[in-house]
């Protein structure tokens, strides 16, 4: 069993990884990556965002959305498919966390907020957390499957943007083009990161 | 029309264009340009969606709570992403087929939030219309020129029209993979901002000093 | 601005009840247009996958009503082949049944990562002039790269020669794995054959380019950077083309048509 979720992390950490092979969480992976430190940063809170919303969307696509889901209230339901409200429960959880998160931080993680404070609501519209909720649903994972998904989509998510912030770092010693200073050789970048990992692609574990 | 509408409509094409120079929305700008149907349909709805949100957002902008704001957005702009979705699956069954997730990621995509929170939360309803038109078509113009390029080199395709005959179908033709993978669009997409750049220098960034 | 606990209450509530009825009304209004869409999109699909219908034609639902009356849908129990009369085809949904707890059951260990399955399915034949039975169409569905593919396979009458292969529902990325949908490839499936000498089936989505029907009968060209879908593609034939999927119906089926022959 072990065995089984470690398999699902690492696939999750390099070979499904959410911003080089999926190429979500774009926009706040290219505009947030100009620094290591702060790449950091939002890297941690995506990974903590990530670790609760997924479980919790399980959660609420298990017993309420799918198909037959409400039959715990009352049997005659077994017909009702909620689904078709999926997108405003996950965006609405993600967005109620994002706030819940930073307020529970505020308060009883004072430390932990002053690094990651100016990033959570940038997390909020970061596709790879609404992206992360919709492939859980649509794998199908179990509560247990879904945290360790999400802790690995996360990781994998901090371990491409520390990366591209490196390096860019290192870029301002090159001689870019002018017009391509900045975002336009980001975005070449990022595309010659995105054919390294197709190496990955495929790997059965 | 007066200049200041004009500056609001007009400023989001080249000047201040979304994708290019504001880093916003640029998942699905990679994922659904491999050919041009479905990035028509795409930029349609981005469109919808945008306008309708920066109207309903701006119409509310006094009365929404400060603290609970950006959950009400995202209510606001998923539902209206919603509808967009049933529109599509409703009429244009096999392009909503092709878009599958993407559609569901128009939520959070950060051209609508984006312009939500930095203009429509301060601006009137008529020219958050405009800004809102002005952005989405910033946003398809990208778009459109992108797929046009991958779908023409990775497929030898415009529209579903063969423009160079491609080899597995009898023609001369070896169609691009990497234009067709997301690594192309990133590297078109890269070629466009310098294009840009070069006409407006001074979009040009500066060099980072270490 | 500064708001009072109640007022935020309220607005909230507000905004929910206003999203809720806008999303609700055009959920409501438009699911007989999906409903249809989607049954006809189906209908379309069986058309495809046995070459009644191609993908360029421009059909009109009337077109597709009218071609459809070759085809008689036929309820089946899975597991051993045998016919279900008790069952109505034309109510029967499958994708409903195989999670329900009386009408589905897990799944057999499978490579395609389906987990339950119907007891139960709904396959087609096609009819010649004569009446007799020209081909088969199964259903079929497997994982891919983002999510289950659900398609049609269209066997000949032989029940080993394959004439058509169609998917009507997956998740794969427009361009690669999305490249199922590519009139191009589908071509490439009639005339290849499904199980080799000895019963087992063989057919095999390959990397690179396999040879003519004539000479290379068990392999097909892979999609290009569509590893895992291709696999996919592969494992699900696998799937239900073996001994927990259409085996048994296909090994009666096979049985009748000899001994009618005879």
């Amino acid at each position: 069993m072990t065995e089984h979720y470690l398999s699902l992390a690492v696939k999750a950490v390099f070979v499904e990884n959410m911003a080089l092979a999926f190429f979500l969480g774009m926009c706040s992976f290219l505009a947030v990556s100009k620094k290591v430190s702060t790449a950091i940063g939002l890297g941690y809170a995506v990974i903590f965002v990530l670790t609760v919303t997924i479980p919790f969307n399980n959660i609420i696509f298990n017993f309420f959305l799918r198909p037959g889901a409400l039959t715990w209230i009352d049997p005659s339901l077994a017909q009702e498919d909620l689904s078709f409200l999926g997108f405003l429960c996950y965006i609405g959880t993600i967005a109620a966390m994002v706030q819940i998160v930073e307020m529970t931080t505020d308060r009883f993680a004072p430390k932990l907020y002053a690094a990651l404070g100016v990033f959570l609501p940038l997390i909020a519209v970061n596709c790879a957390i609404l992206g992360g909720s919709l492939f859980m649903v649509e794998r199908d994972y179990t509560l247990i499957e879904s945290t360790v998904f999400g802790l690995g989509s996360g990781i994998g998510w901090f371990l491409a943007i520390t990366a591209l912030a490196a390096i860019r770092e290192r870029m301002r010693y090159s001689n870019v083009p002018s017009g391509l200073r900045g975002l336009g050789i980001t975005f070449i970048l990022t595309g010659l990161m995105a054919i390294g990992f197709m190496a990955f692609a495929g790997i059965q574990l | 029309m007066t200049t200041e509408a004009k500056k609001v409509l007009l400023d989001p094409l080249i000047e201040n264009n979304p994708i290019a120079l504001q880093v916003l929305g640029i998942c699905s700008a990679l994922a659904v340009t491999t050919k041009m149907d479905t990035a028509l349909v795409m930029c349609g709805a981005v469109i919808f969606v945008l306008m309708a949100s920066n109207v309903s957002i701006s119409f509310l902008r006094d009365y929404i709570p400060t603290n609970i704001r950006i959950i009400v957005q995202l209510t606001i702009i998923a539902s209206l992403v919603i509808v967009a979705d049933q529109f599509l699956k409703a009429y244009v069954y096999d392009i909503s087929k092709q878009l599958s997730v993407f559609v569901g990621l128009i939520i959070t995509n950060c051209i609508i939030m984006g312009r939500a929170e930095a203009y429509a939360m301060q601006n009137g309803v008529g020219s958050s219309l405009l800004d809102a038109v002005g952005n989405g078509f910033g946003y398809s113009l990208i778009l459109i020129a992108t797929a046009l390029l991958r779908e023409l080199f990775g497929a030898g395709k415009i529209y579903g029209q063969v423009i160079f005959p491609a080899v597995h179908e009898g023609g001369w033709y070896y169609p691009n993979g990497i234009m067709v993978s997301s690594a192309g669009a990133f590297f078109i997409i890269g070629l466009f901002i310098w294009l840009i750049r070069t006409i407006r220098p001074d979009q040009i960034e500066e060099q980072e000093l270490g | 601005m500064r708001h009072s606990t109640g007022y935020i209450f309220l607005f909230a509530g507000a905004i929910c009840i206003i999203c809720a009825i806008v999303v609700c009304s055009s959920e409501v209004s438009l699911s007989e247009l999906h409903k249809n869409n989607a049954r006809l999109d189906k209908q379309k699909n069986i058309l495809y996958a046995a070459g009644l219908a191609r993908s360029s034609e421009n059909l009109s639902s009337e077109d597709v009503q009218l071609r459809f009356g070759r085809v008689k849908a036929i309820a089946i129990h899975v597991e051993d082949g045998e016919l279900a009369p008790e069952i109505d085809p034309d109510f029967y949904d499958a994708r409903k049944a195989a999670v329900d707890p009386k009408a589905g059951r897990s799944a057999p260990p499978n490579a395609s990562a389906i987990k339950r399955m119907a007891r139960h399915a709904i396959i087609y034949h096609i009819l010649e002039d004569s009446g007799e039975v020209g081909m088969i169409v199964l259903p079929i569905e497997g994982y891919g790269l983002w999510g289950t593919l659900y398609g049609f396979l269209a066997l000949d009458a032989d029940a080993k020669t394959v004439r058509g292969l169609t998917y009507y529902q997956h998740k794969e990325t427009p361009g690669l794995g999305g490249e199922v949908d590519n009139p191009d490839w589908k071509a490439l499936w009639p005339d290849r054959v499904a199980f080799d000498e000895s019963g087992e089936v063989a057919i095999e989505v390959i990397k690179g380019q396999a040879g003519l029907p004539v000479g290379d009968p068990h392999r097909i060209d892979g999609l290009s950077g569509a590893t895992i879908t291709s696999r996919g593609v592969t494992n699900m034939l696998h799937f239900w083309l073996g001994e927990d999927g259409f085996g048994p119906y296909l090994k009666n089926f096979t049985q009748v048509n000899n001994d009618s022959i005879k």
